[in-house]
C-alpha cells in the first residue's frame, strides 16, 4: 500500500482525468483527503453520482405540492430535505405547514402507512440501481399486505446511460471509478460495453481510503486500455445480484429520464410498470428543470465540465449555508465536498 | 452513491433478518439474498443487498505484482 | 398524576407541586425560604450563563433532561474558568405532563447538582396548554478563579490539543430510538467539575477549554481556529470514538466529528504539559478515554486540518445544515 501511495504521488506520466460517478465515492475521497495525495498530473473529476443532485426541479416542486395537500404526508430520505425546486425545498414546505417526515429506510413507510390508514403517504423514491431493489421489496410487501394509502413519486435513474452521455457529449475522461454499490446489483459486467465502446478502463472500487487508492492506481496503470477490473470482489460479482435485478424488472421498466443539467437521456430511468400504476403518485412528465439561480452552474459541474471553483457563484453567493444549487446542498455533491473538504486544494 | 454498511446476521425470521453492526442491531429486509445467522452482509437503506465473501481478489494481487515489476 | 392548568395558577396546587417535588428534592436552605430572590454569598468577579433544555425523549439511556440541564450549565461555567456555585431552574410544563416524571427529573437534578458541587437556589414553574411536554431553562453563576486567563485567543503554535473521551455517545443515544436501531450506547451526560479541577490544580498551563456539545468537535475547533487565528492540526487515528458509535454512524452516514456530546471537553495546553494534562483527565471519573488528538499550528491560516488514517489531509469545516442521517 505504501508503494501505491508513492506511485500515485510521484506519477509523472501524461496528465489523466479520472472520474468517479458515485456520490459516496465523492464523499469518501473528500473525507480521506485523497485528492491531495495524488500527483498534479492526476486530476479527479466528480461525475453525476449523487441521485439528489441530478433530480430535476419539477420533481422537488411536485413533492412540495404533495406535502401541502391536506391529508398527505411526504416520506423521504434526509438528503432531499434541503434541495430546492424552482422555489422551495421540503424544509421550506414543512415550515409552511406541509407534512414531511424523514425515514432511514423506504421499508419504514409501510409501517407508517399501516398505522395511519386514513392518511395518504407518498415516498420520495429517488436513487440509482442500488436503491431500486429496495423499492421493489417495498412494493412486494405493500401488495401482500394490501396497503392502499402509500404511493411512490419516482426519480429512479441508471448509471450506464449517463456515463455514455458524458463520454459522448463531454469526453476527456481517461478512466472511471465504477460505482461500488450499484455494481453489487448490476454486476461489474454492466460496464463492459461502455468500456469497450470508448476504450476507457473502468475499475469497480470499494469505499475505504485504501480501496479507492488501489482503484485509482489500477486506472492509472491501465490507461488507454478497455476493460472492467473488479477490485471489490467481496461484494461485487460479474453478474451482480440476479434476484434483485429480477425484482426490479418485475415492478419497473426502463424509461427516458430528465437529469439536472443534462436534459433527457434515453432509457436512463426506471418507471413503474402499468399493472402497478396504483402505486404511482404521478411520476411521469416531471421533466422541467429550472434553476433557482440563473447563474448556477450545477449542470456543468455535474458532468465534470466545470470544476466547483469555476462556477461564478462558488464560495460567494453559494456556500453550504446558502446553497444555490443541488451540488452544494447534498453532502455528496461535488461543490459541497469541494468547499468543505478543500478537495484538491492541498 | 449509496451508503451501505457491512454487518453480521444475528437472526433470520422469514423475509427479515436482524443484522448487527458493531453492537448496533436493526431489522433489515432479507428478500433479495438467502442469508443465515453468521453471514456477513451489505445493508443499504434497511435492505440486505448481498452476502459478503472473503475474496480479497486475485485482481488485487495482480495489481501489486505489476507494481513490483516497475 | 397529570399536570393541569391549576398547577400553574399560583395557588395551592402550585405550592404543593413546588414543595413536594422541587423543594423536597433540591433540599436547599435558601431555596426553602421561597423568597422573591435567593440572596447568597458572592465574589469579586462572577461568570453567569443561561441555557434551555428541550430534549425528547425526557429519559434516555445514560441520563434525562434533569441531569442534562445541570451538566450543561455547570460545564459552561467551568469552561470559562469559573467554579460553579448556584443554579436556577425554570420549568415550563405542558398540560398532561406526568408528576411522576417530574419527581424523577427533580431527583436526578439534585443528585447531579450534588456531584457537581452546586446548589439549586431558585426556580419557577409555569404551565401551558399542550400535550405533556416539559422544558427547563437554567441560569448558572460561578466564581472566577483568580488569575484565570483562559480563552481560545490564547492558543499558541505548538500547544497540545486534548479531548477528554469518546465522541458521539449522546447524539447516538438520542437518535438510536428514533431511527429504530438497537444498541447499548448511553449518553455521556456528565458534570466536568472534577476533571477541570484536576487540570487547573495539576500544574498544567491551560490556554483554552471548551465543552464539546451541539455541532461537535468540528464546530468547537473551528471557533478556536477563528478566535486564535491559528491552524488546528488533528490526527484522525487519535480521535477516540467507540466501536459501537462508529457502527451507528456507518449505518446512518453520520460523522462523529459533528455529533453532539454532553460530557466531553477540549483542553489546549502548553506543549510541555500534555502528558500531565492527559494524566489529569484520565484520573477523572469521566476521562478514561482521554487522548491527545492534535496540536495548534502556526498563526495565519485559521482552519482545522485533519490528517486522515489513509494518509491524506482534509479540511474540517464548521457544521452546515443539521447533520441529518444520509442514505446517499
Amino acid at each position: 500500500m505504501t508503494d501505491i501511495r508513492a506511485y500515485l504521488k510521484n506519477y509523472g506520466g501524461p496528465p489523466l482525468r479520472l472520474m468517479e460517478v458515485c456520490g459516496t465515492h465523492t464523499a469518501q475521497i473528500s473525507r480521506c483527503g485523497i485528492a491531495g495525495m495524488l500527483s498534479p498530473a492526476i486530476r479527479l473529476i466528480s461525475g453525476p453520482g449523487c441521485p439528489v443532485c441530478v433530480t430535476v426541479t419539477a420533481y422537488i416542486d411536485r413533492l412540495v405540492e404533495l406535502s401541502l395537500e391536506p391529508g398527505t404526508t411526504v416520506l423521504t430520505f434526509g438528503d432531499l430535505l434541503r434541495v430546492r425546486g424552482s422555489r422551495r425545498s421540503l424544509n421550506d414546505a414543512r415550515a409552511a405547514g406541509g407534512r414531511v417526515r424523514m425515514v432511514y429506510s423506504p421499508m419504514d413507510s409501510l409501517r407508517i402507512a399501516s398505522a395511519a390508514k386514513s392518511g395518504r403517504f407518498v415516498f420520495a423514491a429517488v436513487g440509482f440501481e442500488t436503491t431500486a431493489p429496495v423499492y421493489a421489496m417495498l412494493l412486494e410487501e405493500a401488495e401482500q399486505a394490501d396497503i392502499r394509502n402509500l404511493r411512490l413519486l419516482t426519480s429512479l435513474k441508471t448509471m450506464p446511460p449517463v456515463i455514455d452521455w458524458i463520454c459522448k457529449n463531454q469526453g476527456g475522461i481517461d478512466g472511471f471509478l465504477a460505482p461500488g454499490h450499484v455494481s453489487v446489483i448490476t454486476g461489474s459486467r454492466a460496464f463492459e460495453p461502455l468500456s469497450r465502446k470508448y476504450g476507457i478502463p473502468f475499475v469497480v472500487s470499494g469505499f475505504s481510503g485504501e480501496q479507492i487508492l488501489a482503484s485509482l492506481y489500477a486506472l492509472v496503470r491501465r490507461r488507454g486500455k478497455a476493460g472492467v477490473l473488479n477490485l471489490y470482489p467481496s461484494a461485487v460479482t460479474a453478474e451482480g445480484n440476479r434476484e434483485a435485478q429480477r425484482a426490479v424488472a418485475h415492478y419497473f421498466a426502463p424509461c427516458d429520464a430528465a437529469w439536472r443539467g443534462m436534459g433527457k437521456i434515453a432509457g436512463s430511468g426506471l418507471a413503474l410498470r402499468a399493472p402497478f400504476a396504483r402505486f404511482d403518485a404521478g411520476s411521469l412528465g416531471l421533466d422541467d428543470d429550472r434553476s433557482f439561480n440563473p447563474r448556477c452552474r450545477c449542470a456543468k459541474v455535474l458532468t465534470g465540465a466545470v470544476s466547483p471553483p469555476e462556477c461564478p457563484l462558488f464560495g460567494g453567493a453559494c456556500t453550504p449555508r446558502t446553497p444555490q444549487g443541488a451540488c452544494m446542498v447534498s453532502q455528496e455533491g461535488s461543490c459541497y465536498n469541494y468547499f468543505v473538504g478543500g478537495r484538491g486544494s492541498r | 452513491m449509496c451508503v451501505a454498511l457491512p454487518g453480521k446476521v444475528v437472526k433470520v425470521d422469514g423475509r427479515k433478518a436482524t443484522v448487527d453492526f458493531s453492537g448496533n442491531t436493526l431489522v433489515a429486509e432479507a428478500g433479495l439474498v438467502k442469508v443465515k445467522p453468521g453471514d456477513d452482509v451489505l445493508v443499504h437503506a434497511g435492505c440486505i443487498l448481498q452476502v459478503l465473501t472473503k475474496k480479497e481478489g486475485n485482481e488485487m494481487r495482480e495489481i501489486l505484482k505489476e507494481l513490483e515489476a516497475l | 398524576m397529570k399536570i393541569t392548568m391549576a398547577h400553574g395558577s399560583g395557588g395551592k396546587a402550585t405550592s404543593e407541586l413546588i414543595s413536594e417535588i422541587f423543594a423536597k428534592n433540591f433540599n436547599d436552605p435558601v431555596l426553602d425560604r421561597m423568597e422573591d430572590s435567593a440572596v447568597v454569598p458572592g465574589c469579586a468577579k462572577i461568570a453567569v450563563t443561561t441555557d434551555s433544555f428541550v430534549v425528547t425523549p425526557l429519559f434516555f439511556p445514560g441520563g434525562d433532561i434533569g441531569r442534562l440541564c445541570v451538566c450543561g450549565t455547570v460545564n459552561d461555567l467551568l469552561m470559562s474558568g469559573a467554579q460553579p456555585r448556584y443554579l436556577t431552574c425554570g420549568f415550563i410544563l405542558e398540560e398532561g405532563a406526568e408528576t411522576g416524571d417530574l419527581q424523577r427529573i427533580a431527583a436526578s437534578m439534585a443528585s447531579t447538582a450534588k456531584e457537581a458541587g452546586v446548589r439549586i437556589v431558585a426556580g419557577d414553574t409555569k404551565v401551558v396548554e399542550g400535550s405533556g411536554g416539559l422544558y427547563i431553562n437554567t441560569a448558572g453563576v460561578g466564581f472566577l478563579h483568580a488569575g484565570a486567563a483562559i480563552g481560545p485567543e490564547r492558543c499558541r503554535e505548538g500547544d497540545a490539543i486534548l479531548l477528554s473521551g469518546n465522541l458521539g455517545d449522546h447524539h447516538a443515544a438520542i437518535l438510536s430510538k428514533r431511527m429504530g436501531i438497537e444498541n447499548t450506547i448511553r449518553s455521556d451526560c456528565a458534570p466536568l467539575t472534577e476533571m477541570v479541577g484536576r487540570l487547573l490544580a495539576g500544574g498544567v498551563e491551560v490556554h483554552a477549554m471548551r465543552d464539546v456539545t451541539r455541532g461537535g468537535l468540528g464546530t468547537v475547533l473551528n471557533e478556536f481556529a477563528s478566535s486564535s487565528g491559528c491552524r488546528m492540526e488533528l490526527d484522525e487515528g487519535r480521535i477516540p470514538v467507540s466501536a459501537q458509535v462508529r457502527g451507528f454512524c456507518g449505518i446512518l452516514g453520520l460523522d462523529p466529528l459533528y455529533m453532539g456530546n454532553e460530557g466531553k471537553m477540549i483542553a489546549v495546553v502548553a506543549p510541555g504539559g500534555a502528558e500531565k494534562a492527559l494524566a489529569c483527565m484520565r484520573k477523572s471519573r469521566y476521562g478514561a478515554d482521554a487522548a491527545v488528538i492534535g496540536r495548534v499550528g502556526p498563526k495565519g491560516e485559521s482552519a482545522v486540518l485533519l490528517k486522515t488514517t489513509v494518509g491524506g489531509t482534509r479540511v474540517v469545516g464548521p457544521l452546515y445544515g443539521e447533520g441529518l442521517p444520509r442514505i446517499c
